[in-house]
């Protein structure tokens, strides 16, 4: 297939994280368009690598990976601990970094 | 002995630093011991210097080299005295003058609680001055021009509670400064043109370079400036007059014997210089004439005591510059020396006067005073005289010598110069009869104070007569004597100019005409003086009385534009301009930060939109900056 189709799903699928990321309120789901943008790169990369027959963009794919699934970690705990105090999710609840 | 002359200045150095550092604990009696004593022991010196000089083995003018003072690349100025015949003259003045007046001061100033002060600036004044004549470049010479001018300044307004005084030194020092602007720029085109500022450089560079006249004129023209500051000519001599707040031994020394004459004693050292520049000599001639008419004619009309004698030091200093201009710089010093002797004398005896008539100055309420005082009367009597230029007294030979070369330069500026001595006779003989003889016009209070002055006063006053008679013989005109002694004295120091020749039948016609017109005028003032009225001063009376308006002249011209221009700065600029643009740089930040605080809003939202926004940029312009 040409490298294009891959390039042009990538493009979609990170555009949808970004905008994700910046309209939706609920947490859990702004997580899911970050994970969503660290797939669309994933794709990109073994794209290309199979494009440049060079196998080290995929090593690479396996470095985003592991940071991905760290950060979630971090961040899903981080969340639960907030859903403990203010017993929500939604981010304009979540203002206390005001004053 | 020459080779000590380094301990001429210090003497007084060290008396001003004992005096000034103990101000608070020297008892007042000692600190006149002090002052006096340092005095005496520079005069003794000086003594030995000037017999030095005077030995047929002196050869040429004597420099001695101290320190390298400054040294900047090719800038070289030497600290170093240069002793000739015209420096040891001056020597002998300022020390001796000044000796007699600090015993003067001891008793003059006895009640006076700065009196250690006092004796203090008196020394500094002399250090300075001795520097001044010493000094063998014009940077040593400025220093002690600048030090005389301190010093004046602190002396005149010695008295610092009184508002008047204050303000009158501040005049003196600010005219000073306006001179001394003339005197920085001379310096700075000699440097400029010649590299160098000691005389003997200059001098040798100048008598064998080119002709370059315009220079020489400029630098001229720039120097007299500085001595039109110093020595009270037109058009800044207002503060003299003024100077008279300060204690009356500081305008015998000051204002009378010493520091007016600098100027006198920097032309006659530039003489070399002042020979090549012909326009500037005739500029000296023409000011130095004006002003001593000017101030002749507004002495006769004053009634304090120290004002008379101070508009005549002006009107003498005014001859002297004729004598300087005409290229006679030996007769100026000549002059200069008579001058010192007979106007320190009047000035302490007006002194004397003033301490009987319990601080009165106005002569309108003397009178009498002879029977009382009868040496105070004598001695002044004995000023007036060589004053006004009656043979066998100083004054008669250098007045006589001047008014000699006037002629041979031009008839017509004798005859001004002498309606200028006439007018001398005039307000001189008015004051002596006003104040001494006649019935007395003041208070009973007064009438029961007086009393001769105490010896300390009174033997500097006879020292000072004995040297107004015969301190005239050291220049005995051609038709007396073939010899004038100091004239071939102080020319191995000075060049003079080529001066026309009279012929002795001349000579004994102008001595005649002078002498029996100021006998006329002697007479006119006696006369003038017996009536005693003093009606108010009308028409051309009340202009001289006025001064000729010349403060209030000064006032409208300069002091009132430049306040309302101080006035004009403070509130415009100052205000409207500058504080404006500070307080808005500040109140604009302070607006910024509102409106940059508006950020912050803890909504996450917004937080994360412009994460991306600014990941986006940043990206992009990485982007770019790599394909530009």
């Amino acid at each position: 297939m040409p490298i294009q189709y891959y390039i042009f799903l990538s493009l979609a699928l990170f555009s949808i994280g970004v905008m994700g990321t910046m309209m939706r309120r609920n947490a859990i789901i702004i997580f899911m368009c970050i994970e969503l943008m660290l797939n669309a790169v994933n794709l990109l990369m073994v794209a290309f690598s199979n494009y440049w027959e060079n196998s080290n963009a995929q090593i690479f794919v396996f470095f985003i990976m592991v940071v991905a699934a760290a950060e979630v970690a971090v961040g899903l705990a981080i969340i639960t601990l907030v859903y403990r105090k203010v017993n929500s999710v939604d981010i304009n609840i979540l203002n206390r970094l005001k004053n | 002995m020459i080779q000590y002359s380094y301990l001429i200045p210090l003497f007084p150095l060290l008396g001003f630093l004992i005096n000034g550092l103990g101000w608070n604990k020297i008892p007042k009696s000692l600190a006149g011991v002090i002052g006096s004593t340092s005095i005496l022991a520079s005069f003794v010196i000086s003594l030995a210097v000037f017999a030095e000089v005077l030995s047929p083995s002196f050869q040429g003018p004597f420099v001695q080299h101290y320190f390298d003072f400054i040294q900047s690349g090719t800038l070289y100025i030497p600290f170093a005295f240069q002793i000739d015949a015209l420096s040891a003259s001056f020597l002998l003045i300022i020390t001796g003058i000044g000796f007699l007046i600090h015993v003067y001061s001891i008793s003059y100033m006895h009640d006076d609680e700065g009196m250690v002060k006092y004796f203090a600036y008196l020394n500094l004044f002399v250090f300075s001055m001795l520097l001044l004549v010493m000094g063998a470049n014009y940077i040593i010479m400025f220093i002690g021009w600048e030090g005389v001018g301190l010093c004046s300044y602190l002396l005149i307004g010695f008295w610092f509670k009184n508002h008047a005084y204050t303000d009158a030194a501040k005049k003196a020092f600010v005219m000073n400064r306006i001179g001394d602007l003339g005197f920085l720029v001379g310096m700075l085109l000699v440097l400029y043109h010649f590299h160098t500022l000691s005389y003997q450089e200059l001098f040798d560079t100048i008598k064998t370079g080119t002709d370059q006249t315009t220079i020489y004129t400029a630098i001229a023209i720039c120097f007299f400036i500085g001595a039109m500051g110093k020595s009270a000519q037109i058009p800044l001599y207002t503060w003299l007059p003024d100077a008279m707040a300060g204690p009356t031994p500081v305008s015998a020394l000051i204002h009378a014997a010493t520091m007016v004459t600098a100027g006198i004693y920097m032309i006659a050292r530039s003489s070399v210089l002042y020979n090549l520049a012909p326009i500037a000599l005739d500029l000296i001639t023409w000011i130095g004439l004006a002003t001593a008419l000017l101030a002749a004619s507004i002495a006769i009309k004053q009634n304090d005591i120290k004002k008379v004698l101070a508009y005549s030091t002006v009107s003498q200093l005014g001859f002297m510059f004729v004598a300087i201009g005409m290229g006679a710089y030996t007769t100026a010093v000549f002059h200069v020396i008579t001058h010192a002797f007979f106007k320190a004398l009047l000035f302490l005896g007006s002194g004397s006067v003033i301490h009987a008539m319990s601080g009165e100055q106005d002569i309108r309420f003397m009178g009498g005073l002879g029977k009382k005082m009868p040496i105070t009367k004598i001695t002044f009597l004995i000023g007036c005289l060589a004053i006004a230029g009656i043979p066998g007294f100083a004054g008669f030979f250098s007045k006589d010598e001047i008014l000699a070369h006037a002629y041979a330069h031009q008839p017509l500026l004798f005859v001004a110069l002498l309606i200028g001595a006439l007018m001398t006779a005039f307000y001189m003989f008015r004051l002596y009869f006003l104040t001494f003889t006649g019935t007395f016009r003041g208070t009973e209070h007064q009438a029961h104070h007086l009393h001769e002055s105490p010896k300390a006063m009174t033997l500097p006053l006879m020292v000072l007569a004995l040297f107004s008679i015969i301190g005239g013989y050291i220049g005995l005109p051609k038709v007396i004597s073939e010899k004038h002694w100091l004239h071939d004295f102080l020319s191995t120091a000075v060049t003079e100019k080529e001066l026309h020749e009279l012929s002795h039948t001349t000579e004994w016609l102008l001595m005649g005409v002078s002498v029996g017109l100021v006998l006329v005028m002697i007479a006119l003032a006696y006369k003038a003086t017996q009536k005693a009225q003093f009606a108010a001063a009308k028409g051309f009376g009340k202009i001289l009385e006025n001064k000729w308006y010349v403060d209030e002249l000064y006032q409208a011209i300069i002091l009132t534009p430049l306040h309302h221009l101080g006035i004009f700065l403070q509130k415009i600029i100052e205000k409207s301009g500058i504080d404006t643009f500070v307080n808005n740089v500040g109140t604009s930040i302070h607006w910024l930060s509102a409106r940059v605080r508006l950020l912050q809003s803890g909504i996450v939202g917004s937080y994360i939109f412009v994460m991306v926004l600014g990941i986006i940029l940043l990206l992009s312009i990485g982007f770019l900056s790599t394909i530009l």
